[in-house]
């Protein structure tokens, strides 16, 4: 598929002609109906409500559908604090969600465990399990900080190939759709991170 | 309200070989509580819900504590004969005492708009199979707060309809609010450690990289 020149398509529109080419087409249709999962899990969730609201109206980008289903979903909003004990569901009903998916990591908790960081119940982020695609951070992000994630969503999906070697993960067969469930163990959960997920940076300091 | 000593008094009346301790607490609170006998409690409890006079009839909140193992150093000058000379010498002497699990309860009494009465039980020990009498059955309210001391602190309460782990995941094996547990180590990505994180989040520190000179000739430069 070869790229059409930015010049020339400005050039042929302005004479009536309007190109397009079928990544650019399939790519815009489905960054503006991004249908998230209807689930909240703390205070952030009373924010993501408020962005469903007519106040701030993620309606306006297409992604007012709140799917109670996973099997209906494109969009994950991890909108809240992740304990341990609810992180299995978690990662099930991301597998159980159909490519392409996507995952918002909302607010402080939903990235590394935020205040509750070195509490005994809660995940240390939700990254340690499946792939994040934007975080916001906040405790809890307005509604504004949601539309902004939503489309910086809205711009990765529109930059996504459909072919060629850096094409996107949904459609590389090689990239895996779906992650091992951590189980219940007796210290922890077990295991402790997806370490094919999860690639903390490398802090280097003295010890 | 009747006074915590009137109240005692009239619990060992009551409830015959009850033996009752009064706690005191020197905070600013000055919140005494009554330490009751394990043997005797749900019959206390039962006196304390339904004496016409005390009416506790609404148990606000079931807690735990964990005291560790202490040992108290005394110094005490003596005066003792050395050599026929009497001499003062100071000596020391450690005292023991063994740790041990409290349930403590508040009580409120709907009726006579008085509370609170704070009652404390303890364990003999600090074992995982710790126990105590559930008061339940005294209290409906105490129900999954005892589940959660049971949880968190690992007393078991003997008579509870449903002792199960409420917060915790049922095949997790400690108990979280104990003084000696310790936390799984994820502490390999900490990027603002500070006190007792910074020690832990150091066993993950990756060595700094070896200095071949270079650096030196870019700092003159």
């Amino acid at each position: 598929m070869s790229e059409i020149d930015e010049a020339l398509r400005n050039e042929l529109q302005r004479q009536g002609v309007w190109v397009t080419s079928m990544q650019e087409l399939y790519n815009w249709g489905r960054k503006n109906s991004i249908w998230p999962l209807q689930f909240g899990l703390a205070c952030c969730a009373i924010e993501m409500i408020a962005t469903a609201a007519s106040r701030y109206d993620i309606a306006r980008f297409g992604g007012e559908v709140f799917r109670p289903s996973p099997r209906q979903a494109d969009l994950m909003i991890v909108a809240g604090t992740v304990t341990k004990k609810m992180a299995p569901q978690i990662v099930r009903l991301y597998n159980q969600m159909p490519d392409p998916k996507y995952v918002i990591s909302m607010g402080a908790c939903a990235i590394s465990g935020g205040p509750f960081k070195q509490g005994y119940n809660v995940l240390k982020g939700i990254d340690r399990y499946i792939p994040v695609d934007v975080y916001i951070p906040g405790c809890p992000p307005r509604p504004e900080a949601l539309l902004h994630a939503f489309m910086e969503l809205q711009r990765k999906i529109d930059s996504q190939k459909l072919t060629g070697a850096s094409r996107a993960e949904h459609l590389d067969p090689a990239e895996p759709s779906e992650f091992p469930v951590p189980s219940f163990g007796e210290h922890d959960l077990e295991p402790p991170a997806n370490r094919d997920v999860f690639h903390p940076a490398k802090i280097e300091r003295q010890s | 309200m009747e006074s915590l000593d009137e109240i005692k008094a009239r619990i060992e009346d009551a409830v015959p070989g009850a033996k009752i301790d009064i706690v005191p607490n020197p905070g600013p609170a000055n919140q005494p509580s009554l330490l009751i006998d394990n043997e005797h409690a749900p019959a206390i409890a039962q006196f304390l819900r339904d004496d016409p006079a005390l009416r506790f009839d609404f148990c606000s909140n079931v807690t735990g504590v964990d005291w560790l193992d202490r040992t108290v150093k005394k110094t005490v000058k003596v005066k003792k004969l050395i050599d026929g000379e009497e001499k003062e010498v100071t000596e020391t002497t450690e005292e023991h005492f063994p740790g041990y699990l409290e349930a403590v309860y508040h009580l409120y009494s709907m009726t006579h708009k008085q509370g609170p009465v704070i009652i404390r039980m303890r364990t003999a020990d600090r074992v995982a199979g710790a126990r105590l009498p559930s008061l339940t059955s005294i209290w409906r309210s105490a129900e999954l707060q005892e589940r959660e001391i049971f949880d968190l602190y690992g007393i078991r309460f003997e008579g509870h309809p449903d002792l199960r782990r409420i917060l915790m995941w049922d095949e997790f094996v400690d108990h979280p609010m104990r003084k000696d547990y310790r936390e799984p180590d994820d502490y390999e990505y900490e990027p603002t450690p500070h006190d007792d994180v910074l020690e832990k989040a150091k066993q993950h520190y990756a060595p700094r990289p070896q200095l071949d000179g270079a650096e030196q000739i870019t700092a003159k430069l």
